[in-house]
C-alpha cells in the first residue's frame, strides 16, 4: 500500500526540499519505488536540488488541469531509476491547483508508487494545505530556533484538522525532523536544544540532521545529500531517519563530520 | 389575464446569542479614549475582528457626541457592530444598531430589525455549567473558546494559542500562549498550570502580558486568581 509523505515546516527556508530529496532518495536506495512532488508552484525549487532542471516538459499543474498525461510529465532519476520526480510549474501560481486535480493525481499516484513525497511550500495558503491534504504521514522539518518551533506547532495543528485523515477522525503520523542542528552552540545556548524543541512540539523525533556545509554542496551540484555524499554526517542522519521512518529501532545520534586526530591526518583518500 | 404569484420558500428567521465584547465609555471620554488607546498599544490586535458593542448608558450623548465617539472608535479601527443604551432620538440610520441586553435566544417569529439578538447578560441568568475537557494540546494558532463553564487541557497551551473559558481553566501542560478565564464576568474564576509560560493572562476582563508579569514565576506550577482589581499569581509548588 502506497504511503504519501508531506514534508512541511509553515517557516520557510528550515530545509523542507533538501528533506525532501534526501528522504526520497534514500528511500529509492533501499529498493522503494519513490515519487518526489514539488508542490511549490511558482517557486520551484526540487527540480534544481533534484539536478532535473533542464529535463522538465509537463509540471504539476499540466497533470491537475488535464493538459498532459501523469505518465508525461514525470521524470525519472537518472542515477537511479526507481525515483521519480513530478516538478511543480513556476510560471503559475498556487491558485492553478484543484482539490480534485491534486487528489486524482495522488491517487493515480498510489497505483505506480510505494511511497508519494510531497514537498510542501512555505505557508499555511492553498498550497501547503493541499500538500498536506491528502497525506498519510507527515514530517515536519524545524530548526531549533523559536520561530520555527513556532511556526511548526501551527502547521501540527493543522495537520490534526484540515487533512482528509484528520476529517475522517484518524490521525496523521506525525514525526519531527530537526535540521540545522549544531550540538556545541545548542550547548552553549544560542539555538535551542533538542529537549526544547521536542518538550513543545510532542511529536516523535525522526532525526535530527546536524549543520553541514555538505548540504549546500549537494544543492549545488543538484544531488540529494544521500546520494552526493552518504557517508557525509548529514547523509547518515538521513539514513537513519528513513530507516525510523520504515518503522526500525534506529539509535538516536547525531552524527558529526568533525574527524579525529587520525582523520585529520588521513583526510582524504587519494583517487 | 392571469398573474403570476410567485411563491418563495418561507424564510425561518432565528436568534443566536453570540458573546460580543462589551465597550462602555465613561466621562471625560478623552481619558476614556487614551485607556482605549493604551490597551491597543500594548496590545496590538486587540481589537481586531471582535464583535464589539458600545455600551453609552454611562455616557448619555447628544446625537453629535454619539457621532463623535463612534468616529474616534472608527478611527482606531474598532468595529462596532451595536450601541446600547442610546436614546432612540440620537441613533441615526447609518449607525450600528440598537441592542437590548439579555435577551433570550430561541426561534423568533417575527423579524425585529431594530434589535439584533446579540446579548448575553451573564449576571441574570447563569449559563448551566458544563466543563470542557481537551485531552491533547493545544496547538499555535488554535482558539478554544467555551463560554459556558471550564476548560481543561491535558496538553499544553502552545505560544500563539488561545483559551479561552466562561469558567476556570486547567492546565496539566504548559501553557505559553493565552488563557483568558471567566470572560463572561465572572471574578471567581482562576487559572491553573503547570508550568507557566504564558504570554497573556485575563480573568473577568483584567489581563496582564508576559510583559507585565516579569520572569518570577516562568517555569513554575502557578494558580490566578482575582482580589477585587489585582491579578494574584501563586506558585503552586
Amino acid at each position: 500500500m502506497a504511503k504519501i509523505l508531506v514534508v512541511t515546516s509553515g517557516k520557510g527556508g528550515v530545509g523542507k526540499t533538501t528533506s525532501t530529496a534526501a528522504l526520497g532518495a534514500a528511500l529509492a536506495h533501499g529498493g522503494e519505488k519513490v515519487v518526489v512532488i514539488d508542490f511549490d508552484v511558482g517557486l520551484r525549487n526540487l527540480d534544481l536540488v533534484m539536478g532535473a532542471e533542464r529535463r522538465v516538459v509537463f509540471d504539476l499543474i499540466n497533470v491537475v488541469q488535464g493538459d498532459a498525461k501523469l505518465s508525461q510529465a514525470l521524470i525519472r532519476d537518472k542515477r537511479m531509476e526507481n525515483l521519480s520526480l513530478l516538478p511543480a510549474s513556476q510560471t503559475r501560481d498556487k491558485d492553478a491547483l484543484t482539490e480534485e486535480g491534486v487528489a486524482r493525481v495522488l491517487a493515480d499516484l498510489r497505483e505506480k508508487f510505494d511511497w508519494i513525497i510531497c514537498d510542501s511550500p512555505a505557508g499555511i495558503e492553498r498550497g501547503a494545505t493541499l500538500a498536506m491534504r491528502h497525506a498519510d504521514v507527515a514530517v515536519v522539518v524545524t530548526n531549533p530556533e523559536v520561530s520555527s518551533v513556532r511556526d511548526s506547532d501551527r502547521i501540527i495543528g493543522l495537520l490534526d484538522s484540515k487533512t482528509e485523515k484528520a476529517e475522517k477522525g484518524e490521525r496523521v503520523e506525525k514525526h519531527l525532523l530537526l535540521t540545522r542542528y549544531d550540538p556545541v552552540r545548542a550547548e552553549r545556548g544560542e539555538m535551542l536544544k533538542k529537549e526544547d524543541v521536542l518538550e513543545i512540539l510532542s511529536i516523535p523525533l525522526l532525526g535530527i540532521i546536524p549543520e553541514s556545509e555538505e548540504v549546500l554542496r549537494a544543492s549545488n551540484v543538484g544531488a540529494p545529500v544521500t546520494f552526493n555524499n552518504p557517508d557525509s554526517a548529514p547523509g547518515r542522519a538521513y539514513f537513519d531517519a528513513v530507516r525510523r521512518l520504515k518503522g526500525e529501532n534506529v539509535e538516536m545520534i547525531i552524527p558529526s563530520d568533525r574527524k579525529g586526530l587520525l582523520g585529520k591526518l588521513f583526510g582524504r583518500r587519494a583517487a | 389575464m392571469t398573474i403570476a404569484v410567485r411563491t418563495r420558500p418561507s424564510l425561518r428567521f432565528r436568534g443566536k446569542s453570540f458573546l460580543a465584547l462589551v465597550l462602555a465609555p465613561t466621562v471625560p471620554l478623552r481619558d476614556w479614549l487614551e485607556d482605549v488607546d493604551a490597551v491597543s498599544k500594548s496590545s496590538p490586535g486587540f481589537f481586531d475582528g471582535r464583535a464589539i458593542i458600545v455600551d453609552v448608558s454611562a455616557l448619555k450623548p447628544s446625537k453629535s457626541e454619539l457621532k463623535f465617539l463612534l468616529a474616534a472608535l472608527k478611527m482606531r479601527e474598532i468595529r462596532i457592530i451595536g450601541l446600547e443604551g442610546a436614546a432612540a432620538a440620537v441613533v441615526d440610520a447609518d449607525m450600528p444598531a440598537p441592542v437590548n441586553g439579555g435577551r433570550p435566544a430561541g426561534d423568533i417569529e417575527m423579524p425585529d430589525f431594530d434589535a439584533v439578538p446579540i446579548p448575553a447578560a451573564p449576571q441574570s441568568q447563569p449559563a448551566p455549567v458544563t466543563a470542557l475537557m481537551i485531552e491533547g494540546s493545544v496547538r499555535s494558532g488554535q482558539s478554544v473558546i467555551h463560554t459556558e463553564g471550564d476548560v481543561t487541557i491535558l496538553g499544553s497551551v502552545a505560544s500563539g494559542a488561545e483559551v479561552v473559558a466562561g469558567g476556570s481553566i486547567h492546565i496539566y501542560g504548559a501553557l505559553r500562549g493565552r488563557a483568558i478565564a471567566g470572560c463572561t464576568g465572572n471574578g471567581k474564576a482562576r487559572i491553573f498550570c503547570s508550568k507557566f509560560e504564558a504570554e497573556l493572562i485575563a480573568i473577568d476582563g483584567l489581563y496582564k502580558t508576559a510583559d507585565d508579569l516579569g520572569s518570577k514565576f516562568r517555569g513554575q506550577p502557578i494558580q490566578v486568581n482575582l482580589d477585587g482589581e489585582s491579578m494574584i499569581l501563586k506558585s503552586m509548588d
